[in-house]
């Protein structure tokens, strides 16, 4: 009784929800591009993560090739490939933390400052110009940072003349091809082509502060210092959570492009992250159970971390992606 | 005007002197490219260039503009990024449509599903096996299996809700039915928006490298980017086979070459330049 009642109930409901597809169908006709768009460019490879426990073989497919466990992922951390990996493990982590200490706070304090000029054609002017570098390719942008630091046979880089002529690096050092300076060349350059652009959304935030909170302390007899620790980082608050959460989630995607234009094969012991070295290994060199586990692991990662810290700042500070 | 005490008249001081020295900072490279790009052989190789160019030249760019490879590859960049855009904006617009309507099934679920691809990707490999796949690899396969993106439709779904119900109603009691809400009313009311989302991808299709310079079988088919970082990996060699004798530095040559390609964003940035800002501070990362 209870079954047929219960068969009964599931027919009226895709009844109902045909029904109303009928009804609406030009809606659905206007979903539809962006949802097979999604399913064929977006969630179709995301069960191509299986190939991440298979022996892939091209000419089975996913689905029919054999099964292999975790061994692509014992393979990764602790078979042939196992010091690269964990060296591009480590400099990802490096790298992201260097340049959530160093890039992190340089958006802020120019929004600040900008906000702090009241000459308006000065502002737009600089915002403008500091907004430009973001919107050039990463080729460019990397093409320019690699002359200006280069140090060849007939000419040297502006950059590497001016560091040679002032004695903070040797003659024949090349800042290209030493370990060493990669990681603040990164940095600097990530500095350079995205501070002032995201500066925008800090910008707006201090923008959309009430006059009155300044006012109000200003009676009191606060200075300037006393209204940025005590008015506007706190007005900003939610805005600053919520770019640290999603700096955070992005942490193990760090700019793979970037990197793979700047570094080179005798860098690799401080430029190798995750994603190039996932590259490496599965396009180029074609192990593809290797390299989805890493895509996995990567993606595992980025996810727990951004659920990570928008749970901590959910509960410590109210404010959350979700 | 409001008097201004000690610690503000300093504080406005110094954010005037920092800002305007990190704008500077910001354009020097591009400046110092240009210079150098436009200067004769003996003022560069004797570092005597800091800023402004000296004996001026413009054979370096000659050199550029009677490339060959150089114009195949900028008509291939003007296809992709002309196409591609429509085809983003094509399934961008639509897609923010039906998400935002109340009358969608499943609604929350779809909406869930868009988000998630901001914070989980199957990854390079999979990815590139997927497209590998599916046969991407010619310039009809990258405007179709690229540029659309999950914050872009976001954006235009928020912006899509803040249309006031009224106006909606007002038109369907007219008899108006989805695919003329969706033209007539919509799409005019969100010129702006719809602007902004314009150059998000026009400007991401503009600057597309990775993915095409390893999908990409056919040389002919490489957008702008590609060829020009071929340029830079290989301008030295192309400068030492020239067989007559230049009165430029190969250095020159390749910054000639940065040049060209940034001159067309640099042309339409200022014009440009407020949709982004706007866009920026639009609808918001919440999903």
């Amino acid at each position: 009784m209870a079954e047929t009642q219960d068969v009964r109930m599931r027919q009226k409901k895709a009844r109902l929800i045909f029904q109303a597809i009928a009804k609406d169908w030009r809606l659905y006709v206007l979903l539809m591009p962006m949802v097979i768009w999604f399913a064929i460019w977006m969630y179709k490879p995301m069960g191509g993560l299986l190939i991440a426990f298979k022996r892939f073989d091209p000419s089975l497919g996913v689905l029919l090739s054999e099964f292999k466990g975790i061994d692509n992922f014992i393979n990764m951390i602790n078979g042939v490939v196992k010091e690269e990996f964990w060296q591009a493990f480590r400099n990802t982590f490096i790298i992201s933390s260097y340049s959530l200490v160093f890039g992190f706070p340089v958006p802020i304090i120019l929004a600040l400052l900008f906000s702090e000029l009241n000459h308006e054609g000065i502002r737009k002017i600089t915002q403008t110009i500091t907004y430009l570098p973001h919107f050039l390719s990463e080729v460019t942008i990397t093409g320019i940072v690699l002359m200006l630091v280069y140090n060849g046979v007939h000419s040297a880089g502006v950059i590497t003349t001016l560091f040679i002529n002032q004695g903070w690096i040797e003659p024949n050092a090349s800042i290209i091809q030493q370990a060493n300076y990669f990681r603040p060349l990164y940095i600097i350059t990530g500095i350079w082509k995205e501070s002032g652009y995201n500066s925008i959304v800090y910008y707006a935030a201090i923008m959309g502060i009430s006059p009155a909170l300044y006012e109000a302390l200003k009676v009191d007899g606060g200075n300037k210092f006393q209204e940025i620790r005590y008015v506007t980082i706190p007005c900003m608050a939610p805005t600053l959570i919520i770019m640290v959460i999603m700096r955070i989630g992005r942490m193990l995607s760090i700019g793979y492009e970037r990197v793979l234009l700047l570094y080179n094969t005798n860098i690799y012991v401080t430029a190798d992250v995750l994603s190039t070295f996932e590259q490496r290994i599965g396009i180029i060199s074609g192990n593809y159970g290797i390299g989805s586990a890493s895509s996995l692991f990567n993606s595992l990662i980025a996810f727990a971390l951004v659920i990570g810290a928008n749970t901590i700042s959910r509960n410590i500070s109210k404010t959350s992606l979700w | 005007m409001e008097r201004l005490n000690k610690s503000e008249i300093a504080f406005k001081a110094f954010a005037y002197l920092i800002v305007i020295a990190f704008a500077l900072m910001a354009l020097y490279p591009l400046l110092y490219a240009f210079s150098v790009s436009i200067s004769g052989k003996l003022a560069y190789e004797s570092q005597s260039i800091i800023l402004l160019p000296k004996d001026i030249t413009l054979t370096a760019y000659k050199m550029v503009l009677y490339d060959k490879g150089f114009w195949i590859s900028y008509t291939n960049t003007l296809f992709y990024t002309v196409l591609g855009t429509m085809w983003s904006m094509a399934i961008s617009l639509t897609g923010a449509y039906a998400l935002q309507s109340v009358h969608l099934l499943f609604r929350r679920q779809l909406n869930f599903l868009l988000v998630l691809t901001m914070w989980f990707s199957a990854g390079m490999i999979p990815m590139y096996l997927n497209y590998k796949q599916l046969g991407i690899d010619n310039r009809w396969g990258m405007i179709i299996a690229f540029g659309v993106q999950a914050y872009n439709i976001i954006l235009l779904r928020n912006y899509f809700s803040s249309i006031p119900k009224e106006i909606q109603e007002a038109a369907i009691v007219d008899g108006c039915h989805e695919f003329q809400l969706f033209f007539n009313i919509f799409i005019p009311m969100s010129k702006a928006s719809i602007a902004t989302v314009t150059l998000f991808y026009a400007i991401t299709r503009w600057n597309g490298y990775y993915w095409s310079r390893i999908l990409i079988a056919n040389s002919f088919e490489q957008p702008l980017q590609v060829y020009l970082r071929q340029l830079i990996e290989n301008y030295q060699k192309l400068y030492d086979e020239s067989s007559v004798v230049l009165d430029y530095s190969a250095d020159s040559l390749a910054y000639a070459i940065i040049v060209c390609s940034i001159i067309p964003v640099m042309v339409v940035y200022p014009f440009i330049q407020k949709y982004f800002t706007r866009g920026v501070n639009l609808g918001g990362i919440k999903g």
